[in-house]
């Protein structure tokens, strides 16, 4: 069956548009699933974030809210971006950057207890860094406090 | 003064830059061959005055002439020698530098060794080369000069980004940018082409080996960045869907499909209108990732250069080639003329599909990539997009792209029969229903992705192969061999990434030395943790012993290293590399009670996904030298410039 040409030219061009058309929804229904990936504390709160789903928190480790479990690895801190807090467990080796009164993303899901379990905690390159939404939460929220 | 006289050869450079685009200009719409005739010459001597410049660049940077700023922050007296070179890129304005010299060399090869395209054609090339050099020289000169000076000069400099520090990352970039710059040669052929509406199998074979070298390039530039991050990062991670990652991955995904189209436009002369598209596509996303990384637009954890204002030149650089670009593609595409015909079931169809799918992945990705930048703007909000949404999009595709992979080289070209194709896939369809019940009897409750990657990878590496049965395998030509290798690389990284996600096994504890813990088939001792001082850090460095059952035990030394300048902790994963996986030992800090942190990871076969990474490079080098071979073989005699 072979093609004559301009039936062929667009055969190709409706294929073309499938694939584009399907990759788009593909696209959007993820994204709609999954677009919402970090959250800052104010977010968490606001937002509902459902129980269980892989997000990524973020914000600055509370002043003297580390506290290290007795198994050597686990550690609870308080993530804050100064206008709520979400209490954090994680269970591994944290990156040298982790301090008290830095930036930090912590990859992981809330449980049911409002608790944010990490699976794991990002390592910055730099030690200034800080990731651009608690950037511009903190702004907001020093900006209200004046 | 050398750092003066550096600068002088980039302006001299940009200058030439700007007479090769004029004269090629109104040469090819004046058609008078002596400015036709001019171009070359204005072409080579322009990368040369190019070079010059990023040479003084690296002799400032060796010699550490600390009165020049862009080494003062950048370099050390104490750094080791690798580092003070490679340092010379591993920053923002050396980078750049780098740049827009390897894309003036690229185009003085061009003017050298190009001899079968017509003239006209070519210096329209030259010329579109040139515009692209412009600029960037623009970029450099004004936005971000790498040899300005610093008065009065510090008496040390502030050093290198340690995690930079790594001989694997001091050349990852050069090896990114050379794919990237090897795109731009194949943009440039492209807009040559359709300004001199000669598009055919001549502009395709003269195009075909800068795509395939840029090819190979981001392979071994992907694979090489992924491994860094695995064993540097110590996450024990090979991809993370870093935005900066997808800027390495999206030319990648344009030049396969490009390096696949143009293979259709050379050997049957279909695809003419498409395959040029993809040119200005896959050079499109090289300035994407090149605007993405050096904007410092991203919320990514190695974005390392932030500055609005460059971020802004180079997205109106990026506005002025693409659009410009889809323009002249717009006015001019309608005189392209018509491709020759092909049936639907034919190694074209399914080059076709494969064209389609990776355009369809490559779209996906753009959007994760691209959302957060554009939300932001029209929202205001600030979000990012990451892993589950790649893989939940993307994953589906790719794996029906490897199903086409598998049929696709095995297919007549313009036309074949859907019943005789299938026959020919019988053997790797049996084999991967055989992986399926193996893997289902044998390793019970492994995840539905790592099983379909699996049975996918078996039956992909066996109908890889299945194009040289039948052949005299020593009269088969090098290309046919480089399709199969790069195919083959694709079925063992896939079987590495599936095996690393089904089987790897993890232990984390805190332990007193001496004591013995299990992972996977070892068991691993902590003996000892020691500091030590290497050039330009101090570390602590722990000795831990491993064995499995009854055999020979190793040692392996874990570090975490203590950089003073900047300030950071990078943590050295100790890796053994065995036949069938990586063991995999971080250390972390002491408490208080005398006991340390050990993370643990057994991986098996994880080496696959990289060395699979290497087999498809290689098999695309091999193509390569086989397809310039051929082109020399049938190359007019020498003509002097």
């Amino acid at each position: 069956m072979a093609l004559k040409a301009k039936n062929q030219r667009l055969i190709l061009a409706l294929l073309a548009l499938a694939a584009i058309v399907g990759a788009a929804l593909l696209a959007m229904s993820a994204l709609k699933d999954q677009a919402a990936y970090f959250y800052t504390p104010s977010d968490a709160k606001k937002d509902h974030v459902e129980t269980g789903r892989a997000v990524r928190l973020g914000g600055m480790v509370q002043k003297g809210s580390i506290e290290r479990l007795p198994d050597g690895v686990t550690i609870n801190f308080i993530v804050t971006d100064n206008a709520e807090t979400v209490p954090v467990t994680f269970k591994g080796i944290v990156p040298d950057l982790f301090k008290e009164d830095s930036g930090v993303v912590a990859e992981g899901s809330f449980q049911p207890d409002g608790r944010f379990v990490a699976t794991n905690i990002l390592a910055k390159h730099d030690e200034r860094y800080m990731p651009p939404q608690v950037a511009g939460q903190m702004h907001k929220t020093e900006s209200l406090d004046k | 003064m050398i750092a003066e006289a550096g600068l002088a050869a980039l302006w001299l450079a940009a200058a030439l830059a700007a007479l090769q685009l004029v004269l090629g200009w109104m040469g090819v719409s004046s058609q008078r061959t002596d400015l036709l005739a001019a171009v070359r010459p204005v072409a080579v001597v322009q990368a040369v005055l190019a070079g010059i410049s990023f040479v003084t660049l690296i002799w400032l940077f060796v010699t550490v002439d600390l009165s020049v700023a862009l080494v003062a922050a950048n370099n050390a007296s104490t750094k080791p020698l690798l580092y003070k070179f490679a340092g010379t890129w591993g920053n923002h304005e050396g980078s750049m530098l780098m740049w827009v010299t390897i894309l003036a060399v690229a185009g003085g090869a061009v003017a050298l060794f190009e001899r079968r395209l017509n003239e006209r054609t070519l210096i329209a090339t030259l010329s579109a080369q040139a515009a692209i050099g412009l600029g960037f020289y623009a970029f450099l000169l004004f936005a971000s000069n790498p040899f300005a000076r610093l008065n009065p000069a510090p008496a040390e400099g502030q050093g290198l980004n340690p995690l930079l520090q790594d001989p694997g990352l001091a050349f990852h970039p050069p090896t990114l940018y050379l794919g990237y710059v090897g795109l731009s040669v194949a943009f440039s052929f492209a807009v040559g082409a359709l300004v001199t509406r000669d598009v055919g199998a001549a502009f395709a074979r003269a195009m075909r080996p800068w795509v395939l070298g840029a090819w190979i390039l981001l392979t071994l530039g992907i694979t090489a960045g992924s491994y860094w991050a695995y064993y540097e990062l110590g996450w024990g991670g090979w991809w993370f869907w870093d935005p900066v990652e997808n800027a390495s991955l999206m030319p990648w995904l344009a030049a396969t499909a490009l390096l696949h189209s143009v293979t259709v436009l050379a050997t049957r002369e279909g695809l003419r209108a498409w395959t040029v598209m993809l040119a200005v596509v896959a050079f499109s996303m090289s300035m994407v990732g090149t605007f993405l990384v050096r904007s410092g637009i991203l919320t990514s954890v190695h974005a390392f250069a932030v500055d609005p204002r460059r971020g802004t030149f180079i997205l109106a650089l990026l506005a002025i080639y693409i659009g410009g670009a889809l323009a002249l593609f717009g006015f001019r595409v309608g005189t392209v003329r018509e491709g020759s015909r092909f049936d639907a079931v034919s190694r074209e169809g399914s080059l076709v599909i494969n064209n389609l799918l990776l355009s369809a992945i490559l779209g996906i990705v753009l959007v994760g990539t691209l959302y957060p930048l554009v939300a932001e703007a029209v929202t205001g909000e600030k979000l990012s997009v990451g892993p589950p949404y790649f893989n939940s999009a993307a994953g589906p595709l790719a794996l029906i792209l490897v199903a086409i992979m598998a049929a696709g080289p095995i297919m007549r070209w313009r036309r074949d029969d859907l019943k005789a194709t299938l026959t020919r896939l019988a053997g790797p369809m049996l084999l991967s229903a055989l992986v399926l019940l193996a893997v289902v009897l044998l390793a019970p409750g492994i995840g539905i992705l790592p099983l379909l990657g699996l049975v996918a990878a078996a039956g992909v590496g066996v109908a890889s192969i299945a194009p040289l049965w039948g052949r005299n395998l020593r009269r088969t030509p090098l290309y046919i061999w480089g399709m199969v290798v790069a195919h083959l690389g694709i079925a063992v990284s896939m079987a590495g990434m599936a095996a690393e996600s089904a089987f790897t096994r993890e232990t984390l504890v805190a332990g007193r030395i001496g004591e013995e813990h299990r992972v996977g088939p070892y068991s691993v001792r902590l003996d000892d943790v020691q500091p030590i001082a290497g050039p330009n850090y101090t570390a602590i460095e722990g000795t831990v012993v491993a064995r499995r059952g009854n055999g020979a035990p190793f040692t392996l030394h874990p570090q975490t290293r203590n950089f003073p300048s900047p300030q950071t902790e990078t943590n050295e994963a100790a890796i053994t590399t065995l036949l069938d996986g990586q063991l995999y030992v971080v250390v972390g800090r002491s408490d208080d009670e005398g006991r340390w942190q050990l993370r643990l990871w057994w991986k098996p076969f994880v080496t696959l996904i990289w060395l699979g990474g290497a087999l498809v490079a290689f098999g695309g080098l091999l193509s390569l030298i086989g397809r310039v071979r051929r082109e020399m073989r049938h190359a007019p005699p020498r003509e002097t410039i």
